[in-house]
C-alpha cells in the first residue's frame, strides 16, 4: 500500500480518535460513576472524581476537537456527508456535551446544597448520555445504510444509527467508559486507598459487563456492518481479536490481583485495539459503503500543510500534555 | 420562517453566545496575569486575592466557552455541509491551528486553576501567560477563517470547480488584518471595560476598599488603554470594508445613490423601496473624508450593486451605528480617566466617573455583538463572498426549527445560571457588603 499525504492524516485522526476515548472518553465514565456512588464512601467516591477530572477534562475535550478539524480540513466531503446524514445524533451529542461541561463547573462553584446535588446528577446523567450518542454515531458509519449518491445524502436523516448495531455501539461505548475510568480511578493520585478497592470493584464489573456486549457487537456486525465484519476476516483479524481478548483478560486479572498500575496500561492497551482495529477493518471507508478516505479527500497540498502543521503543534503539544499529567497525575502529585 | 432561516438564526445565535465568552477568555487572562505579577513583585495579598478571584470566576466561564465553541465547530457541518464541502479544504488549516491554541489554552487552564500550591509562583504565571497566549492565538486563527469568507484567496475557479488550492493564502486573505486586529483589541476593550464595572459598583458603595481600588485600576488600565487603538482600527477596517465589500459598506453606512463628497449619515431608517435614509443625522462630505481621506471623493451606493446582492441594509446600518456609538462612549470614559488619573495622580473615584463606568460595563460586549451583526449580516446574500450564497450552503434537513429552539433554550438557561453564579462570586469578595 503507498502511504499517501491523505493516508497520513487519516491515521492521526485515528489516533486522535484514539487517545480521545482513552481520556475524554474516562472523563465521561467518571462522570457515571458519580452518579453510581454508593457505599459508605459514596461522598468520597464523588469527590475524588470530581477532584480527578477537574485540571485535566477541558484538555481531554479538545482531542475531541482535533478529530472534527482533521476530518473537515483533511476529508471535508466525508464530513459534509456525516454532519448532513447524522445531523440528529450529532446535535444530541453537541447537547450533551454543553450540559456536561456546564454542569460540572456548576457544580464545582454552586456553594449550596441542594443545587450542587442537582447539578452532580444532571453532571452524570450527560456522562451517560454524550458517550451513547457518539458510539451510535461512530457505529452508523459502519452500517452501509448511509448511501452519497451522485453528490447527495440519499438515505434521509435516520439511516444507520438507529440500527441494532449502531445502538449496541453506543451501550459498549458507555461500558467502556466506565470500564476506563474506574481503572484509571484505582491508580489516582486523589484516591484513598479503601476507594482504590470501591473503584477496583467498578472497574472489574464494567469489565466483566464489556464481554457480553462486545460479542453481541460483533455478531450483530455480521449484518449489521457488512464491510467491517468482511474486514476482520482478514489475515491478521484473528491476531487482533485475540490480543484484544489476552489484554482484556489481562486488566481484569490484574485488578482483581490489585496491581493497579499494570491494570491501568492492559485497559490502555485493550481500548486501543479495539478502536485501531476497528479502523483497520472498516479501512479505507470513512463512510461505509460510499465514502472512502481517497474519494473525500482535500487535494495534496492541504493535507501535507496538515501534515506539517500537526508535527508542529505535536512538538508544543506532547511536552505540555505531559507537564499537566505529571503536575496531577505523578506518583507525588498528591 | 423557513429551515433556512432557522439555520441561520442558529448559527447567529450561537455565535452571539459564544463570542462573549471568547472575548472573555482572551481579554481575562490578561487581567489575570497581571494581577499575580504584581503579587509576585510586591507581595501583597490583595492582589493575589484578586487574581485567584478573577480566576474562579474565569474558570466558569472558560468551560461555557470551550463546550459552546464545541458546538459551532459541529454547526459549520451541520448547518452548512455545502459550505464545509467547498471550504473545508481552503481554510480548514487556521482551524487546525486554531485546535493546538485551544489545546495551549486548555491545558494551560488546568495548570493555572488547580496549580496555585504546586508550582512556584512564576513558573504558575508563566501558565497563566499561556493561557491569554492561547485565547489570543484561537482568536486570531478562527478570525481569519472568518475572514475568508469575507475576502476569498488562496484558489481559483475553473469551469465552476475549485482549483489550485493555496491555504496560506486563504488564512492571510485581505480581509485577515483588520478583523484580528479589531475583534483582538475589542476582547480587550469589552473585558476591562465589563471587570471596571463590576469593581466600580462595588466601589460606589465603599470608595475605601483596597481590594476593589486596585482591581478597577488594573481593569481600568487595560480597558482604557485599548480603547483609543480600537478606534483607530475601527476607522482601518472600514476603509478595508470599502475596497473589498463595497456593498457592505453602503449598507453600514445606509448610503444608497453612489456620490461624490458623500455625506456621513447617523441614524435614520434606511427604505430599501425609496432608497433614501429618513431622519438621518447627516454630516457633509464625512464619509467620502473617512473613506478616502478626501472630502469630494466618489463612494460606491448600494444602487451599484443587484438588488439581490444587497444585505439587510436597516439591520447593518443600525448596528452599525450602535458599535460606533458604543466605541465613541468608551473613548470618552477612556479620555476622562486618564484626565482625572494625570490631575489626581492616583485611582480616578469620583462619583460620577464611577457611575459612567459602571454604565460603561456591557457596552463593550453589546459592541462585539453589533459588530459581528455588521460583518455577518453585511456579508449576506454571500456565505463566501461573491462565490457561494448562504442558500446554496444550507443543509437539506427539515425541522430546524427544533435544533434552534433547543439550543436558544439552552443557551438561556446557561446565561440565567452563569449571572447567578458570578453575581454571587462578586458579592463573596472582600468589602462588597
Amino acid at each position: 500500500m503507498e502511504i499517501t499525504p491523505a493516508l497520513l492524516v487519516a491515521s492521526c485522526m485515528v489516533v486522535a480518535l484514539i487517545i480521545y476515548a482513552l481520556m475524554g472518553g474516562a472523563d465521561f465514565g467518571g462522570g457515571m460513576w458519580h452518579l453510581l456512588g454508593t457505599g459508605p464512601r459514596a461522598k468520597e467516591q464523588q469527590k475524588a472524581i470530581s477532584r480527578a477530572l477537574a485540571p485535566i477534562w477541558e484538555a481531554n475535550h479538545v482531542w475531541l476537537i482535533l478529530v472534527i478539524v482533521l476530518l473537515f480540513t483533511g476529508f471535508p466531503n466525508a464530513f459534509a456527508v456525516m454532519m448532513t446524514a447524522l445531523h440528529i445524533p450529532v446535535t444530541l451529542i453537541l447537547i450533551g456535551i454543553v450540559l456536561r461541561g456546564s454542569a460540572f463547573v456548576f457544580r464545582k462553584y454552586d456553594r449550596s446544597e441542594a443545587p450542587r446535588r442537582r447539578w452532580g446528577v444532571l453532571f452524570s446523567l450527560s456522562c451517560f448520555f454524550t458517550p451513547f450518542m457518539e458510539g451510535v454515531t461512530v457505529g452508523a458509519l459502519a452500517t452501509g445504510d448511509i448511501r452519497f449518491v451522485d453528490g447527495q445524502v440519499t438515505t434521509g436523516f435516520f439511516a444507520g444509527w438507529l440500527s441494532p448495531f449502531a445502538l449496541t455501539c453506543g451501550v459498549f461505548a458507555v461500558v467502556l467508559f466506565a470500564f476506563l475510568a474506574a481503572t484509571y480511578l484505582t491508580v489516582d493520585p486523589e484516591s484513598e486507598p479503601e476507594l482504590r478497592d470501591d473503584f477496583r470493584r467498578r472497574a472489574l464489573a464494567a469489565g466483566l459487563c464489556l464481554v457480553p456486549v462486545a460479542i453481541a457487537a460483533f455478531a450483530l456486525s455480521r449484518n449489521g456492518a457488512p464491510e467491517v465484519f468482511a474486514g476482520l476476516t482478514r489475515w491478521w483479524a484473528p491476531f487482533l481479536l485475540g490480543a484484544t481478548a489476552v489484554f482484556g483478560a489481562a486488566a481484569l486479572f490484574l485488578l482483581w490481583t490489585r496491581r493497579f498500575a499494570l491494570a491501568r496500561m492492559a485497559a490502555i492497551g485493550q481500548v486501543t485495539l479495539i478502536l485501531g482495529g476497528w479502523s483497520l477493518a472498516q479501512f479505507p471507508k470513512l463512510v461505509t459503503p460510499d465514502v472512502t478516505f481517497a474519494n473525500s479527500a482535500a487535494p495534496a497540498i492541504t493535507l501535507r500543510l496538515l501534515l506539517i502543521a500537526l508535527a508542529l503543534g505535536g512538538l508544543f503539544l506532547f511536552p505540555s500534555l505531559f507537564f499537566l499529567y505529571r503536575l496531577f497525575k505523578g506518583r507525588d502529585a498528591h | 420562517m423557513d429551515d433556512f432561516l432557522f439555520a441561520r438564526s442558529q448559527m447567529g445565535m450561537s455565535l452571539g453566545f459564544h463570542i462573549i465568552f471568547a472575548a472573555i477568555g482572551i481579554g481575562l487572562p490578561v487581567l489575570m496575569a497581571i494581577a499575580e505579577a504584581a503579587w509576585i513583585r510586591t507581595g501583597n495579598p490583595v492582589y493575589l486575592d484578586l487574581a485567584k478571584r478573577w480566576a474562579r470566576g474565569a474558570s466558569i466561564l472558560f468551560a461555557v466557552g470551550a463546550v459552546s465553541g464545541t458546538v459551532l465547530s459541529f454547526e459549520l457541518g451541520l448547518l452548512w455541509p455545502g459550505f464545509m464541502a467547498k471550504a473545508g479544504a481552503i481554510i480548514g488549516m487556521p482551524f487546525s491551528l486554531e485546535g493546538f491554541a485551544f489545546f495551549m489554552e486548555a491545558i494551560f487552564l488546568g495548570v493555572y486553576f488547580h496549580g496555585w500550591d504546586r508550582l512556584s509562583p512564576w513558573w504558575h504565571w508563566t501558565s497563566g501567560v499561556m493561557v491569554a497566549l492561547g485565547g489570543v492565538l484561537s482568536g486570531v486563527f478562527v478570525v481569519t477563517a472568518n475572514a475568508w469568507m469575507n475576502a476569498p484567496a488562496g484558489f481559483k475557479i475553473v469551469d465552476g470547480k475549485i482549483t489550485d488550492i493555496d491555504p496560506v493564502a486563504a488564512m492571510l486573505n485581505p480581509a485577515s488584518a483588520h478583523e484580528v486586529i479589531h475583534m483582538t483589541l475589542a476582547a480587550f476593550v469589552a473585558t476591562g471595560f465589563a471587570v471596571a464595572a463590576v469593581h466600580a459598583f462595588f466601589l460606589l458603595r465603599d470608595r475605601q476598599s483596597e481590594f476593589h481600588r486596585r482591581a478597577l485600576g488594573m481593569a481600568l488600565a487595560v480597558g482604557c488603554g485599548c480603547a483609543p487603538f480600537q478606534v483607530w482600527s475601527g476607522d482601518y477596517s472600514a476603509r478595508a470594508v470599502a475596497s473589498l465589500q463595497p456593498a457592505k459598506l453602503a449598507a453600514m453606512e445606509g448610503l444608497y445613490h453612489s456620490m461624490k463628497g458623500a455625506p456621513l449619515m447617523i441614524g435614520g431608517v434606511p427604505n430599501d423601496k425609496t432608497r433614501t435614509n429618513a431622519y438621518a443625522i447627516q454630516i457633509p462630505r464625512a464619509l467620502s473624508l473617512l473613506v478616502a481621506r478626501d472630502p469630494g471623493a466618489w463612494v460606491a451606493g448600494l444602487e451599484e450593486f443587484p438588488r439581490a446582492d444587497w444585505p439587510n441594509v436597516k439591520l447593518v446600518h443600525w448596528s452599525f451605528d450602535f458599535m460606533v456609538a458604543c466605541g465613541f462612549y468608551l473613548l470618552a470614559c477612556s479620555i476622562a480617566a486618564a484626565w482625572l488619573w494625570w490631575r489626581k495622580r492616583g485611582l480616578p473615584d469620583a462619583r460620577w466617573f464611577l457611575r459612567s463606568i459602571v454604565l460603561a460595563g456591557p457596552l463593550g460586549f453589546l459592541a462585539i455583538e453589533a459588530g459581528w451583526m455588521v460583518t455577518e449580516l453585511g456579508r449576506q446574500p454571500w456565505i463566501i463572498y461573491g462565490v457561494m450564497r448562504t442558500k446554496e450552503a444550507v443543509t437539506p434537513m427539515p425541522g430546524i426549527a427544533v435544533p434552534f429552539i433547543s439550543f436558544t433554550v439552552l443557551y438561556l438557561f446557561l446565561s440565567v445560571i452563569v449571572v447567578v453564579l458570578l453575581r454571587r462570586q462578586f458579592l463573596e469578595a472582600p468589602d462588597s457588603k
